[in-house]
């Protein structure tokens, strides 16, 4: 008896459910929104994701990338939806391709530039000390002179 | 490679780097260009504050100025308001809608802003912040430019001046309605 009045409950908590909000086409978990909301730039953020932004506006971008995913839209076009809107720049990463290669290659060139400048400078300065040690060759003559000189001072 | 060489080049590294840091500093990182400038505004359906449905669909073979706004947005909502409404006033019958998007506000102070400017054109909320990302508005005030087609023609990021409004205005005006 009491399991019937459980079942019965339950459904009535499921019709009241339904009839609160509209029966999702997917169901949608926290972390998928986490997911596509990070990597748009909160519109009124410095630097900020809507994922992490507390501001009303990433709250209210929330609720539409969890929206349009439950209605079912791959992530991809959740992420299209706002471009389509905001232009690239709502984007965090940049996408790799097109003149944004530039963005994503250009420090590594950076860095590959500077390596092969510091490794001939560590070269050019490793050698110098060296040949100027053994630089200062003499010549017999010379030797032969201060042999003499030495021998005469004894 | 030579040492005069070498004394040359890293003065010249430097210059694509300078060249990129004016450049930079010369643009505004707030004025990003609206990818929605030429194609047809979205389409929105909301219920004013008098309580009147408020399409867009509704308002096809007029210009539409759209205006998003909020009453904690001080000083520039307040500096345009006036303008606005004075816009709205001499531009109504000649074809020109005035509709005011109050976004991330509540109906109290919206409705304290609509009193205390006197403004008479129709001003709606936007709860669930839909149409403001419609319009991948990023702030306020910002405001759209809607031709007889329905077509953004404009955007305007900040307080509206009286040179602004009817320079937008008047150019739509003169496009054929077809």
């Amino acid at each position: 008896m009491r399991r019937r009045h459980a079942g019965v409950t339950a459904l009535v908590l499921a019709v009241l459910l339904s009839g609160a909000a509209p029966a999702p086409a997917r169901v949608v978990s926290e972390s998928q929104v986490h997911e596509v909301a990070g990597e748009l730039r909160c519109v009124v953020c410095q630097n900020l994701s809507v994922a992490d932004s507390p501001s009303e506006m990433a709250r209210q971008m929330r609720v539409i990338v969890r929206e349009r995913l439950e209605a079912g839209e791959s992530p991809a076009e959740v992420v299209q939806y706002f471009v389509d809107r905001y232009g690239e720049w709502i984007l965090l990463s940049p996408r790799r391709r097109g003149f944004n290669l530039l963005v994503w290659f250009a420090p590594l060139a950076a860095v590959a530039v500077g390596l092969a400048i510091v490794a001939v400078l560590v070269r050019r300065w490793t050698r110098r000390p060296a040949s100027e040690g053994t630089a200062p060759s003499l010549d017999p003559a010379m030797r032969e002179r201060i042999r003499r000189e030495t021998e005469a001072e004894r | 490679m030579s040492r005069r060489a070498w004394r040359w080049l890293i003065p010249l590294a430097a210059l694509p780097l300078l060249a990129l840091l004016a450049y930079g500093f010369r643009v505004n990182p707030r004025e990003i260009p609206s990818p929605l400038v030429g194609r047809p505004a979205p389409g929105f359906a909301l219920t004013a504050f008098d309580a009147t449905p408020l399409t867009l669909d509704a308002q096809r073979g007029r210009v539409v100025v759209v205006n998003f706004w909020a009453s904690w947005c001080y000083p520039a909502c307040y500096e345009e308001a006036p303008v606005l409404e004075q816009s709205w006033r001499a531009y109504r019958d000649r074809g020109v809608l005035v509709i005011g998007v109050d976004i991330q506000d509540t109906v109290e102070a919206a409705q304290k802003f609509i009193r205390d400017f006197g403004l008479s054109f129709p001003n709606a909320p936007d709860p669930t912040g839909k149409v403001s990302v419609d319009y991948g508005t990023y702030g306020v005030p910002e405001t759209f430019f809607i031709d007889r087609r329905g077509r953004i023609r404009a955007r305007h990021v900040g307080a509206l001046t009286d040179d602004v409004i009817r320079a937008h205005v008047e150019r739509l005006l003169a496009e054929p309605a077809g």
